[in-house]
Order: C-alpha cells, then structure tokens, then sequence
C-alpha cells in the first residue's frame, strides 16, 4: 500500500491576518476578512502546529500514529461554560484543555488531538481572548496533545455569556486496560488523589457573592500523568473517573449503581483543605458535592490499594491521596459514609445544585 | 478547624453516649414507647442526620424532629405569591438560596427564572437593598423567610432602607415565630413528647425566658441546644438527666453563643420594625393564631404586600401527605403513606421533603434506608398481627 503523504499545506501562508480593533464585534464571526483575521491572529498563533497548519475543514491524523499508541479510540466531547471565566487556579481556556484530556484519560487512553469550538460573545476584549487562547495553547503544550481543528462563532451581546468552549478529544487505549464503572468487586479500594472540592469553593468565592478574602484556588489540572502511573502500578484497576460536577459523592453513587455493590467511605479518611472546610461550614454546603477539575477517584482490587497509593503519591497531583473507603456487599447502589462522629450516613445524589442554606 | 473539631471530638462522643445509655436505661423503664425529643429547629435535623446521630443513640430515645425549617413550613400559597411578584415587569426578586426550590402549586422560583423572570440568588437582604440601590429604576423584593434568627437581619435591613431613603426596596414578609408554634404542638392531643431541644440561634435573639411555660405549664423539660453533634448529644444528655431528677426546667447548654436574655439590640429592631399577624398559616400545621409577623404601619413604604396587589390565596396540603402527624411525633417520616414513592426531594409533595432540614428530605437523603425498610416491614407486620 502506498503511504500518501499528509498534505501539511506550504511552509505558511505569507502573513497571518491581524485583529487591529480593542473587541470582538459581530463582523468577527461574518466569514469575511474580519473572521479569518480572527482566526489566524488569535488561534493559529497560539496553537500553531502541523496537522492544524493546512486550515482544511478537517484534521487529517495517520492511523498507523494512532495504531502506535494500542488498539482502540477513545473520543470524548465536552462544552465549557464558566462564570467567571478567569478565576484563582485557572481560566476556561485550561479548564476547557484539561477536562476533555481528563475524560480520556480516565479510560486508560492516551490523549492525543482535541478539537477547539469557541462561541463568542460579541463585545468581549480580543486581548482577554488572545490571554485565553494562550492558556489552552500552554495546557495543550504540557498535555503533549495538538488542538488539530477549530470552529470560531459570534452571537450577539447577551446570546452567550462571554465565552463558551467545546472541545472534543481523541486518545488511543492500550491494549490489556479494560476500565469501568461496573467492574468494581466487594472488597475493592476506594482512592482519591488528593483535596476535595478546591474547584467548587474557588469558582463560587471568585463570583464575588461572599467577599471571602481566601487562598482557594482551582485544582484544574489534567490527570493523564498521574493516570500512567497508577496504571503501570496497577494494570488491572478496575474504574477511574474524575470528580468533576457533583463531586466524588455523584461517581461513587454512580459506580455504586453500576457496580451494584454497596461503598463505604470514612470521613476521616477523606482529604479537605481546612478552607475549603470553613468555606462549607459558612455556607451549609456539603464538600463530598463540590466540583473538582483535578481530582479523581478509583477502585482497585485490595491487594493493589497500597502500590498505587504509593505510585500516587510519588506524582506531583497525587500527593495527598488517600484511600478513603471500600466497596463492600452490603446494599447494593448505596454509598454509605462513617462521619467523624462515629455515626453513619447515606451519602445520596443530589436532586438539582445545592443552594446555600438560609441559617 | 478552631471552634469546629472541638464539637465532634468521636472520644467525647463516646463518654457522653455511654452516659446517654445508663441514663435512658433508667429513665426509659417501665415505659412502653421509646422516649421522645423534640428538636425544634431545622439546623438540629440537618446535623442530626449529617453526623448520623440517631444511628449512635440507644434503641430507648426517639427524635421527633420538630416544625423548625422555615423553607418547609411555607405555605404553598405564598409561594404562589413570591413567584406572581417575580413575574411582574420591573421587580428584581431577591431569596434565600434554599428557598428557590420550594414548589408552589405551579411553579418553584427556579421555574419561574428559568421563565424569564428576574429572580436572584442573595445571602444577606443587606445584598438585596445593594441591588435596589444599583437599579434605581427597578423595584426589588426581598423575600423575608424565617424565625427570629433571620428577623432582625431584615429589620436592620429595612431600617437602613429608611435612613437611605432607598424608595425601590420591598419586603415579602413571611417570617414566623416560635413559640405559638411550640404551643400548639403542646396542645395537640396526640402530643406524646418528653422533652424538647430549644432551637440555639433563635435563643441567641429571644433569649431563653420565653420558653418558661412548656417547663411551668406543660411540664416538659427543654435545652437550648448548639449545631455541633457534640452540643445535640450533651443537650440529649441534659434532658435526660432532668427526667432522671423528676425536674423540669429551661436550660442553656449552648452558652457560649445563647445569652439567657437574648440579643436587646436585635430585639429592639425586630420590634420597631415589625408586629404579630393575628394568625399565620404554616404548611402541614395548618393556622396558627401569632405565628407570623408583618411590618408596621410606620414602614409600610417597604411592605411588599401593601405596595403591590397579592393574591395569597389559601392553598390546601395535598390530602396524601401525613406532614402535620410527622411534625408533631405522632408518625415517623418512613410511616407516611407517601414517603419515597409519590413523595421525594425530587417532586416533594409535602412541606417535610422540600429542604434538606426537613425530616423526611434528610431521612432521604442521609437516612439510613436499610434501616427504614425494615422497620416498615416491623409496622405492615404488627399492623397485620393487629388486624
């Protein structure tokens, strides 16, 4: 078979366009001009790469690179839209990187290529999005993954609100990994990698509603590292996901339910930074429901909890991991949790987003 | 934390539960039901069921968890009104988070957002006032909930109001007030209870003299109670060691929050502000005779019910729902007829099951399942064995 070469375009079009106007106005989503200066001075400057160089309506990526990497395709998709979109911790351009590359790699899979859809808000600064555009291009960078494709849209003031951003990520799993929700056993161990709720006190005191002069910042980070490692210690783990909206109490329900076993976590064993803690106390809210965006949980067969915890530890995201309960036989979907006290709870979904409480 | 981990120290726990269990063995004797506490105040359940503090007392002591959830016990009728007030053109309506997602008869304030109306999220009313000062040309409605813990925060509120001469700033007044309520749980005839835990942030405004007539008149002791598990424990303790004593008194385990005559400064506000309704309607309980507090005549600028057209039209309880016997101790939340099958915190269709603090939302959501099916299994066998 012939390998027909991949069209990488030439070397470069002379000159990349420029946007020479403070904000973002409805001509910039036009198809004009306006729209390819758009493009070019704020996204191809920043992610600037081969596969993504041609501008072709498509990404063109070699199966035989793809192949290299094991024997299935991960795809994943995921829109962003965060108020503030700049906060303590990170922006919605990182955020926007991180969870797609998280969603990949909590299946065992390798991240490779994500795409980038931006839909803007007419009237936002074209700097806050050329800041933004550098932010997913540095993520992307550490990631070792390239945004091959895009789409720009502009709607009108108030349509959307700023800025919202899809990406869609593809990853290659290697063969042998075989990850779940419904494989978790009675008798496996239940790990988290590290603080709760960093994301979820952070977002809510960066809106400004409290005026709670905290260090709280985002864990946004992605996991993929961290995952090799914990993979490599332990091929046969049995399900990694990230806590991301609803906390670790929404996937350990859910892995519960798919799983069909009972889980039961110890709340002193459950790692919480002492502001994200008070920030609870102040506002009635329950940590185990905050989001995370650098935070997983895992189960693995008993006699692996010690070595990836180890392996955990030894990486920089996972150094206050901690096994922080079981699955067990008892009531199948049911997470149960020890408190501090001594008493025991049902650690239940929740019905909408939780609210503060009045006093 | 300073302040917190002190209050759920599981070593102190464990003294004070084995004190708990000689005391109520000796207490409990002779008796053929289980001893009953009344918790009054929503924030007690909400700990109550957080820390899992019925799963650690003995089998002899039984929580009824009382009428103190503000969110709960709002007619389904005022939240008619509160949703009509954000659907007019021009008003900004301002709640407590918690109060979002109580149903009214056809729609929650979270509906009626996503309708388009302008209803906004606030954690203090001094945010409201905030908001009418920014949009002068816009009328903004707080919506007042609550029992005296909240009241003088709104009071302060409207005062403020007044000396900024800020015209576009209202009050839905729904405020409650204890007391009336506890009466009329006392005077109930089906009233079994032993004991009472005083609500503590309540106390912190009232003080604890108002709470003399259930020791004198009624016979029962109550504790002012604080929020950590280890203040409900010490507080159950101290009830019982008053039944062990054959005494009957008002006592103030949360001291160092509660002094014995409240807060005057709050007082004083509440009083200039606002008086008692001649009745008030509680959900699951029914009218109340001066329950409820409205606004003075002197601050009737800010009153939301005289400034614009309410409906407040009387909306019954669904018959289903066994709220008021749950409220009062005489049925558990799991021995209503509808718990967890037409009634749960996705589609509540009884006071209980709106907010985390009502007993039958929390004995949902923290509850101890395995625990309620089989004593229900229990109940459909003794009510058979009856039959």
């Amino acid at each position: 078979m012939n390998v027909v070469p991949l069209h990488t375009g030439p070397a470069r079009r002379k000159r990349l366009g420029k946007v020479n106007v403070p904000k973002i106005t409805m001509a910039h989503g036009g198809g004009g001009k306006a729209m390819r200066d758009l493009i070019e001075d704020v996204f191809i400057t920043a992610f600037d790469n081969p596969t993504l160089a041609p501008l072709e309506d498509q990404a063109r990526c070699r199966l035989s690179e793809l192949a290299m990497h094991g024997d299935r395709l991960a795809i994943t998709t995921d829109s962003y839209v965060i108020h503030p979109i700049e906060f303590p911790g990170g922006d919605i351009g990182k955020l926007a990187i991180c969870g797609t590359v998280n969603d990949l790699a909590v299946g065992g899979a390798k991240p490779l290529y994500l795409s980038c859809a931006v839909i803007i808000e007419e009237g936002i600064d074209v700097d806050l999005l050329r800041k933004i555009a550098a932010s997913m291009a540095k993520t992307a960078r550490e990631a070792g993954v390239l945004i091959v494709t895009g789409d720009t849209k502009v709607v009108d003031k108030g349509a959307c609100d700023k800025l919202f951003i899809n990406t869609t990520g593809i990853g290659v799993i290697r063969e042998g990994l075989d990850l779940g929700a419904d494989r978790v056993r009675p008798g496996d161990a239940i790990l988290v990698n590290g603080l709760l709720g960093d994301h979820g006190a952070a977002i809510l005191n960066a809106r400004g509603d409290m005026k709670l002069s905290t260090p709280l910042a985002s864990d946004c980070a992605a996991l993929h590292g961290l995952i090799e490692a914990m993979l490599a210690a332990a091929p046969d783990t049995r399900f990694i996901r990230d806590a991301t909206r609803g906390g670790i109490a929404t996937v350990l329900n859910e892995v519960a339910e798919a799983s069909q076993v009972g889980i039961e976590i110890h709340e002193d064993r459950t790692p919480l930074r002492a502001e994200v803690r008070g920030f609870c106390e102040i506002l009635g809210l329950d940590p185990l429901y905050l989001a995370n965006e650098g935070k997983l949980v895992c189960a693995v067969p008993p006699d692996k909890a010690e070595d990836v915890l180890a392996a955990m530890k030894s990486h920089p995201l996972g150094k206050d991991a901690a096994i922080i309960g079981h699955a067990t036989n008892g009531r199948p979907g049911h997470v149960v949790m020890h408190t501090v006290f001594g008493g025991r709870r049902i650690v239940d979904m929740l019905v909408g987003e939780q609210l503060p409480r009045i006093c | 934390m300073k302040y917190v981990d002190e209050f759920r120290d599981p070593e102190k726990a464990k003294f004070l539960l084995n004190e708990i269990r000689t005391l109520s063995t000796r207490v409990h004797d002779g008796m053929d039901r289980p001893l009953q506490i009344m918790e009054v105040c929503g924030g007690h359940t909400h700990a109550i069921f957080r820390y899992g503090i019925e799963t650690m007392l003995p089998d002899e002591i039984e929580l009824v968890h009382g009428p103190g959830c503000p969110v709960c016990v709002l007619p389904m009728g005022r939240v008619d009104d509160c949703v009509a007030l954000s659907e007019l053109p021009n008003v900004i309506f301002t709640t407590f988070g918690d109060a979002m997602r109580v149903p009214g008869s056809k729609k929650s304030l979270l509906q009626a957002k996503s309708e388009g109306a302008d209803v906004r999220m606030v954690y203090s009313p001094l945010d409201s006032l905030k908001i009418a000062r920014d949009n002068p040309n816009k009328e903004v409605v707080f919506f007042g909930l609550g029992f005296e813990t909240t009241m003088p925060s709104t009071a302060m509120t409207i005062l403020q109001a007044e000396r900024e001469s800020i015209r576009n700033f209202s009050l839905f007044c729904n405020h409650i007030t204890i007391i009336p309520t506890v009466k009329a749980i006392l005077d109930s005839p089906e009233l079994q209870l032993d004991g009472f835990l005083g609500p503590g942030h309540v106390s912190m405004v009232i003080g604890n003299q108002p709470y003399a007539f259930i020791a004198e008149q009624y016979g029962k002791p109550l504790v002012v109670a604080g929020f950590e598990p280890l203040d409900i424990l010490h507080a159950v303790w101290m009830v019982l060691k008053q039944l062990d004593e054959g005494r009957c008194e008002v006592e103030n385990q949360y001291s160092r929050v509660v002094p014995n005559d409240g807060n005057a400064v709050a007082l004083d506000a509440v009083g200039r502000v606002f008086e008692l309704r001649e009745f008030f309607e509680w959900r699951g309980l029914g009218s109340i005779d001066h329950s409820g507090v409205r606004i003075r005549e002197d601050y009737k600028a800010y009153d939301a019910e005289r400034k614009f057209d309410i409906k407040s039209i009387k909306i019954a309880d669904p018959k289903s729902c066994q709220c008021g016997e749950v409220l009062k101790g005489v049925i558990k939340p799991w021995e209503c007829k509808v718990f967890g099958g037409a009634c749960t915190p996705e589609t509540p269709l009884g006071a209980l099951m709106v907010s985390s603090e009502g007993a039958c939302a929390a004995y949902y959501q923290y509850g101890d399942v395995e625990k309620i099916h089989s004593k229900r299994a229990e109940i459909k066998v003794a009510a058979g064995a009856g039959k």
